[in-house]
């Protein structure tokens, strides 16, 4: 049994994942990437998808967008953006939904431009597959796009070449490219993992900045629970291609209830804290998916672990109100 | 903390790499990498070395390993200058300091057995015979906590926190005193980064051992160190003892640096002080505070005459014009 879905989601739902699954047919077996993740997101809400290399966090975003690199598949699950099940889309429509109904930024700005176009070209590029304005008004629009991104000198730095440009800089490019068209939802995969602590802290207050005036919901995917703790308004905490817990920022970090969510606050040094001579580990390694444990795929890491979680695949529950684990020792 | 002799001493180091200029060409210009940098550390203790990309930290942490030849300045060893000596003596002296790296794919020779790579050391010191190598290759596998079976793998088939212990086993191997840790964890994940900060804690206090831990992530630093050196632009704008750095910062970039980190606490949401601009080009540095474009305090003179490094109260080491280290008042002595 896979996770099942949260209860449906209210009508004000922007975006609701159902039973999502992305799986790798690789000769050695059955990479289970994603399996059965669900979620929903409000306007203008902010959730964190958090976990470490390999859980299936950014095949979850990728899947969103219809953009599973081979030889990975979708085979099930709803997306349903504004009342349409994307994954029932022809891939015509589906690309008017990137960039207007949902858009992606990477984690390395650097590699996700072109490096022989000025980054004007590929803004206004951006807003021309969208829509039909003249060469002239597209650049215009990149002009002011980049000055709406932070840009310092937008005119001049339209015609500059990625490469002219830091790893802040080009980020910023990337959310003009992003926000272009005017999406809804937001995907920002680990947006600021390449990036200086005080471009960092630029970048998240520039998005921050750009979901309250366009009223954006937001899908922050990273590792960083800094981040997530400043940033989220809801947090997914995800496992092994699996949501083990969700609710909101708060409730995660104040009664964290699935043993690896409090593992991985405690594993984390804090900044003005008390220092502890030795951090709390999580034994074992991040999980190999072709060598997943049966029942809890987290048992042979887990301190709480009893024979039973070899045998039951947890369901993700409410444990608390708004606040679901899939544990069954919660 | 120990307050013993120190073991490294770097006395005004610099280091200018050439740009441009092609292959045969002369240089157009130079990029001051170091820039005039001095510091002590002490037998036993931690210091942590922070700054964003391109400060020249790195760069800092090869020069006191005399892996790279600074331009200028001295580095002491145990009370020598590692300048003054012969080839020979040099690769002597290398035993007793190592180094760790960020990348624990790209730093392992993807054909060498986990034996052969943890060995190397010991084999290019000529340290014992070959049997006897062999076992301390098994007690240093142990000592990081790798199963013995792990001597005959090869790296890919580890994952990247146990690539990162045979890194440490193989610093370890010659049985050095001074371990240089560049960015040792930065790619790990959170789970596998705790384990290794951990083996690091214990193999310092097991083995005595002096560290300089260079890192760019502020709460690892925090959590490692026992002293703290801010770099900036090729140079330390301020240096102290941890609490004293973290709880009393001074130099405006050090508080800038620490209000950007994020605080894992959603209740403490803060207004962060954010820089303008990027980091200037260290070709063409800013005069007098390299740090003055970027400074919501800079008066004139900060345009003007670069500010020493001035070591005031509990050691807490400054270079600021506006906000200079706190006098040693005649209580502290």
């Amino acid at each position: 049994m896979t996770a099942v879905p949260i209860a449906p989601a209210p009508a004000s739902s922007l975006l609701e994942v159902r039973d999502l699954r992305t799986f790798f047919e690789l000769e050695s077996g059955v990479v289970r990437a994603v399996d059965g993740v669900s979620f929903a997101l409000d306007r203008g809400r902010v959730l964190g998808l958090v976990g470490e290399s390999g859980c299936g966090k950014t095949m979850t975003a990728l899947s969103l967008m219809r953009l599973v690199p081979r030889p990975g598949r979708i085979v099930g699950g709803q997306v349903w953006l504004e009342g349409r099940d994307l994954l029932a889309l022809p891939e015509r429509e589906m690309r008017a939904v990137r960039g207007e109904g949902m858009a992606m930024i990477f984690q390395e700005p650097m590699t996700s431009l072109n490096p022989v176009f000025t980054v004007g070209s590929q803004i206004a590029e951006a807003i021309r597959l969208h829509r039909r304005v003249s060469r002239r008004a597209a650049w215009a629009r990149a002009v002011e796009l980049l000055d709406e991104v932070g840009m310092p000198d937008p005119v001049r730095r339209a015609r500059e070449y990625p490469h002219r440009l830091s790893g802040g800089m080009c980020q910023r490019v990337m959310i003009a490219i992003a926000i272009s068209c005017e999406p809804h939802v937001l995907i920002a995969d680990e947006p600021t993992t390449a990036l200086d602590v005080t471009i960092q802290a630029e970048i998240l207050d520039l998005l921050r900045t750009l979901r309250e005036r366009h009223g954006m919901a937001l899908l922050l995917i990273t590792h960083d629970l800094g981040v997530v703790a400043e940033q989220a308004d809801e947090v997914a905490i995800m496992y092994a291609g699996r949501i083990v817990e969700h609710a909101s920022v708060l409730e995660i970090f104040e009664r964290p209830l699935h043993p690896y969510t409090q593992a991985l606050l405690r594993s984390m040094p804090g900044v003005g804290s008390e220092r502890r001579d030795r951090l709390e580990t999580i034994p074992g390694q991040v999980p190999d998916l072709l060598r997943l444990p049966s029942g809890c795929h987290f048992r042979d890491r887990c301190p709480k672990a009893i024979s039973r979680c070899a045998e039951e695949d947890p369901a993700l529950e409410e444990k608390a109100a708004r606040h679901t684990a899939a544990c069954i020792r919660v | 903390m120990t307050s013993l002799a120190p073991l490294v001493e770097v006395r005004d180091v610099h280091k200018r790499f050439p740009v441009g200029g092609g292959l045969f060409g002369r240089a157009r210009a130079w990029v001051h990498a170091v820039d005039g940098v001095s510091l002590t550390i002490h037998q036993g203790e931690t210091l942590g070395l922070v700054g964003e990309s391109g400060c020249g930290k790195s760069t800092l942490g090869r020069l006191i390993l005399r892996l790279l030849e600074p331009t200028a300045g001295e580095v002491l060893f145990d009370g020598r200058s590692l300048l003054a000596l012969s080839a020979r003596e040099l690769r002597a002296m290398r035993r007793e300091m190592q180094i760790v790296f960020q990348d624990p794919y790209g730093s392992l020779n993807p054909r060498m057995r986990v034996a052969s790579i943890v060995g190397e050391g010991l084999a290019i010191h000529r340290l014992g015979t070959r049997r006897e190598r062999r076992a301390r290759v098994d007690e240093l596998l142990a000592l990081v906590g790798l199963p013995p079976d792990a001597a005959d793998r090869y790296p890919h088939e580890f994952s990247g926190g146990q690539r990162q212990r045979i890194g440490i086993a193989r610093a370890l191997a010659v049985r050095p005193r001074f371990i240089v840790a560049d960015e040792a964890v930065s790619a790990l994940d959170v789970s596998i980064q705790a384990q290794i900060l951990n083996l690091l804690h214990d193999l310092q206090r097991q083995l005595g051992l002096t560290l300089l831990f260079i890192a760019h992530d502020l709460r690892v630093v925090e959590h490692m160190s026992d002293r703290v050196a801010i770099m900036y632009l090729g140079r330390i704008v301020e240096c102290g003892p941890r609490e004293e750095i973290y709880r009393n910062p001074r130099h405006p970039y050090t508080r800038t640096l620490l209000s950007a980190v994020p605080v894992p606490d959603p209740r403490r949401r803060k207004q962060r002080m954010v820089l303008g601009g990027d980091l200037p080009s260290p070709v063409r540095p800013p005069p007098g505070c390299a740090f003055h474009p970027r400074c919501g305090h800079a008066l004139d003179v900060c345009r003007r005459d670069i500010p020493p490094l001035e070591t005031g109260r509990g050691g807490h080491a400054v270079a600021c014009h506006v906000f200079p280290a706190e006098r040693v008042s005649a209580a502290d002595g």
